[in-house]
């Protein structure tokens, strides 16, 4: 590899090689081991730089960045319990498969397992954690470790990589690569579309009775051209489709052929139609536990289509009998083409059947509530806050919770990377950093973090990133005084013994946003939560919104652990002894 | 509204609910071929460790000095689901350049280097020296009452040798796991 022969220090090299990268913003926190890059990043002006109020608000900014945006997050964090506190962040992007960069300081090579002060094994401690990870122990390698980093990061399923710098090598001279130099051979995207299972493919397709389509994360992440041909592909062929967590937004939510969301919380439609498939594609999701429920149980009769570009997504949790490895944009396009080639057929009188039965299994209506004229119900604030927001530029994370679940069940996503929220850890404190994240990104756009109070506060220090930052995030609070979602494991399960579940001594959240110089808004009465909202969406600046609900509000439907699709629970009416023994001890 | 479950039953481990995988197990050999940079049989053990894999026998060292590369042979046993996720695992691995399932892919070479220290005196100690030869181990150290040997073969003659050096006064081994090659003229 060539280099340019004029030497520069180790920090400008990481400056000048995110410059490369087209990064414009870096979340981070600065620290004795990262001081040199953040002494360059004081003398230029083309990366902006966000500093948070703790290094693992700055991994979830990173990837409400990256979802909303569809680029690479950047993380700075400094050595020792900067990468340390960026762990959570490193393993809910590996998870949800969102690319970020999180580039660490170290103490200098010379005293690297010396217990230095502010040492940790970094590498180590992230391995299981990234995607891959690098410590850089000579300047001459930082630019190509870099752009290798970002390639790592973007090829084939994203997910998160980490860049160790000790701090001699970011004093040190030497040579910049540019990133056209550098080779990425050594890491592709797998593609393996073999023409029989394509044509196997379409051939069920065409005669299949009740087929489904069940999208996920993948789709989103494929990019605009992938969510454009799988809402040619539902349209022109009519059939049902529904969407894991991760892939809300890829089918518009008001299309005709939305069952809504399936799985653990999913709509009746969703499941039932899972259940009694014959033909399932599933497009860039991958058969998680929340999706399958019990696995033995799972869509019996169908048979299954699944395309990843991940290749050990593949028969991991269920078999299916064709898998299609690559990119979900390459494949749907060769599978549309295959299908039109053939005439373009599909089982019209058999699909209207299908339709019948879904729509019986629509009227059911499991999304259904009682409301109440006297305390507010958190669907129904979801339900409001959906009605004023609707058709704005808008863009909603969330904490992890019930609130979760019934934003994702009560709020409607018509375009992608437009909903951000921690699906494969399940990050309570995600949603928070998120909003500042893609407020950064979106600056003039309505930003929403839909939260619960107890999510809420794990990461409520960036209160101040958002007021230094004048990042207008408005945090809408569904305050149960609960963790509302333990608490409905803890009455459905431990014989209501609603051990630590509550939350106490909570701030008053109006006097929390005075005191950051925001506005707080409290609502508590039905009848005034329209006028509420309305006042959160006209001001200006950051919103924290308490919005105190019913306590004891539990959220269904739910298939219970351990139990099929076809086993749901409606509502509090229809249950006893819903979940077995056996079921008791998932989780 | 609460669930009659029967008092403890959370103390049993979501993992004993039932086998995933009903199908039989069986042993394979894997060769990887990996780029010898720092943490690389961290990565791969971890790998292990971390998805609940076994590792049966694992050997590691570098064999291509100029390209920096290194082949991990690792035994490991799993149904087929099991094994076919390790290798999607290892293969999206940055380092790993090539998995070989030497299992599936033919007749294999596999060979295990074993060294044996065996303390005796007069018979048994002629004993010892004669099964040896049977075996065809070396003696690589001597002493007036022990002898050293060297054993080179697949784990099962290794494990015959040692069954039968335990009554004459096998005192400690090691041994080195295995390496394999596919059988033919062609690379794996």
């Amino acid at each position: 590899m060539k280099s340019s022969k004029e030497k520069i220090t180790g920090a400008e090299i990481v400056i000048k090689a995110l410059i490369e990268q087209g990064v414009d913003t870096v979340f981070g926190y600065p620290g004795g081991a990262i001081l040199p890059v953040y002494d360059e990043l004081f003398q230029q002006k083309k990366i902006r730089h966000i500093l948070v109020r703790h290094e693992q608000a700055a991994t979830h900014a990173a990837e409400g960045y990256a979802r909303s945006t569809g680029k690479i997050g950047v993380v700075f964090v400094t050595s020792g319990p900067g990468a340390t506190n960026s762990v959570t962040g490193l393993t809910d992007a590996l998870m949800d498969s969102v690319p970020i960069v999180v580039i660490s300081g170290q103490v200098p090579t010379f005293m690297i397992g010396n217990d230095a002060f502010q040492e940790a094994d970094t590498v180590g401690i992230t391995r299981p954690c990234t995607k891959h990870n690098w410590l850089v122990k000579d300047t001459n390698k930082l630019a190509e470790t870099i752009h290798k980093a970002f390639h790592v990061a973007k090829t084939g399923r994203p997910g998160p990589v980490l860049v160790d710098i000790p701090k001699d090598v970011q004093f040190a001279s030497g040579c910049y690569t540019k990133k056209k130099k550098v080779s990425t051979d050594f890491f592709k995207s797998e593609l393996s579309i073999d023409p029989n299972l394509l044509v196997e493919t379409v051939q069920r397709l065409e005669k299949a009775s009740k087929p489904i389509i069940y999208s996920g994360g993948g789709v989103i992440n494929s990019g605009e051209k992938a969510v454009n041909l799988l809402r040619k592909l539902v349209s022109k062929t009519n059939f049902p489709i529904t969407s894991t967590l991760m892939g809300l937004g890829s089918y518009p939510a008001s299309g005709n052929n939305w069952l809504g969301m399936l799985g653990m919380h999913g709509t009746y439609e969703a499941n039932m139609s899972m259940h009694d498939c014959d033909f399932m594609l599933c497009v860039g999701a991958r058969f998680d536990d929340r999706i399958t429920g019990r696995i033995d149980a799972f869509s019996p009769s169908s048979f299954k289509v699944h395309i990843d570009i991940d290749p050990s997504s593949i028969n991991k949790n269920v078999t299916v009998d064709v898998p299609l490895i690559g990119d979900v944009s390459i494949i749907l396009e060769e599978l549309i083409a295959a299908w039109e080639k053939r005439g373009s057929k599909v089982s019209t009188q058999k699909l209207g059947q299908w339709w019948k039965e879904i729509g019986e299994w629509k009227n059911v209506k499991s999304l259904k509530y009682t409301n109440s004229s006297s305390v507010i119900k958190p669907q129904y604030a979801l339900q409001k806050l959906e009605e004023h927001t609707r058709g704005h530029n808008r863009y909603i994370s969330t904490e992890v919770g019930q609130h979760q679940m019934w934003a994702a069940q009560f709020m409607g996503f018509e375009e992608p990377n437009r909903w951000m929220t921690s699906g494969g850890l399940g990050t309570m404190g995600y949603g928070f950093p998120a909003s500042i994240g893609i407020q950064v990104a979106h600056p003039k756009s309505l930003v929403i973090n839909v939260a619960g109070e107890a999510s809420w506060l794990m990461n409520m220090q960036e209160l101040g990133t958002a007021v230094q930052y004048r990042l207008p995030v408005k945090q809408f609070i569904l305050n149960n005084e609960r963790l509302g979602m333990v608490r409905q494991w803890q009455e459905l399960l431990h014989g209501e013994r609603y051990s630590h579940s509550w939350s106490d001594a909570l701030p008053d959240f109006e006097k929390l946003a005075e005191a950051y110089g925001i506005k707080g808004i409290r609502c508590e009465d039905p009848a005034k939560l329209d006028d509420a909202i309305k006042a959160m969406l006209d001001y200006p600046g950051p919103v924290i919104f308490d919005c105190l609900v019913e306590k004891h509000e539990n959220c269904f439907p739910m298939i219970p652990s351990g139990k099929a699709h076809n086993e749901m629970i409606l509502g509090e009416k229809t249950q006893s002894d819903n979940i077995s023994d056996q079921g008791a001890v998932l989780v | 509204m609460s669930l009659n479950l029967k008092k403890g039953v959370n103390r049993q481990s979501a993992y004993n609910l039932r086998d995933p995988n009903i199908d039989y197990e069986a042993a394979h050999t894997l060769s990887i071929i990996v780029d010898n940079e720092s943490g690389v049989l961290a990565r791969v053990i971890g790998l292990f460790s971390g998805r609940g894999y076994n590792i049966d026998s694992l050997t590691v060292a570098e064999i291509d000095h100029s390209g920096h590369r290194s082949r991990i042979t690792i035994v490991t046993s799993g149904t087929p689901k099991v094994i076919n996720q390790i290798k999607a695992q290892l293969n999206r691995m940055v380092p790993v350049h090539e998995v070989i399932d030497l299992t599936l892919k033919g007749k294999a070479v596999q060979r295990e280097l074993a060294i044996f220290k065996v303390n005796g005196t007069g018979n048994q100690r002629v004993e010892a020296l004669r099964l040896a030869d049977v075996f065809r181990a070396k003696v690589v150290d001597s002493t007036l009452k022990s002898f050293t040997f060297e054993l080179t073969g697949n784990s099962e003659k290794i494990d015959a040798f040692a069954e039968l050096m335990e009554p004459l006064g096998l005192l400690e081994m090691a041994r080195t796991g295995i390496v394999a090659l596919l059988r033919g003229h062609n690379s794996s």
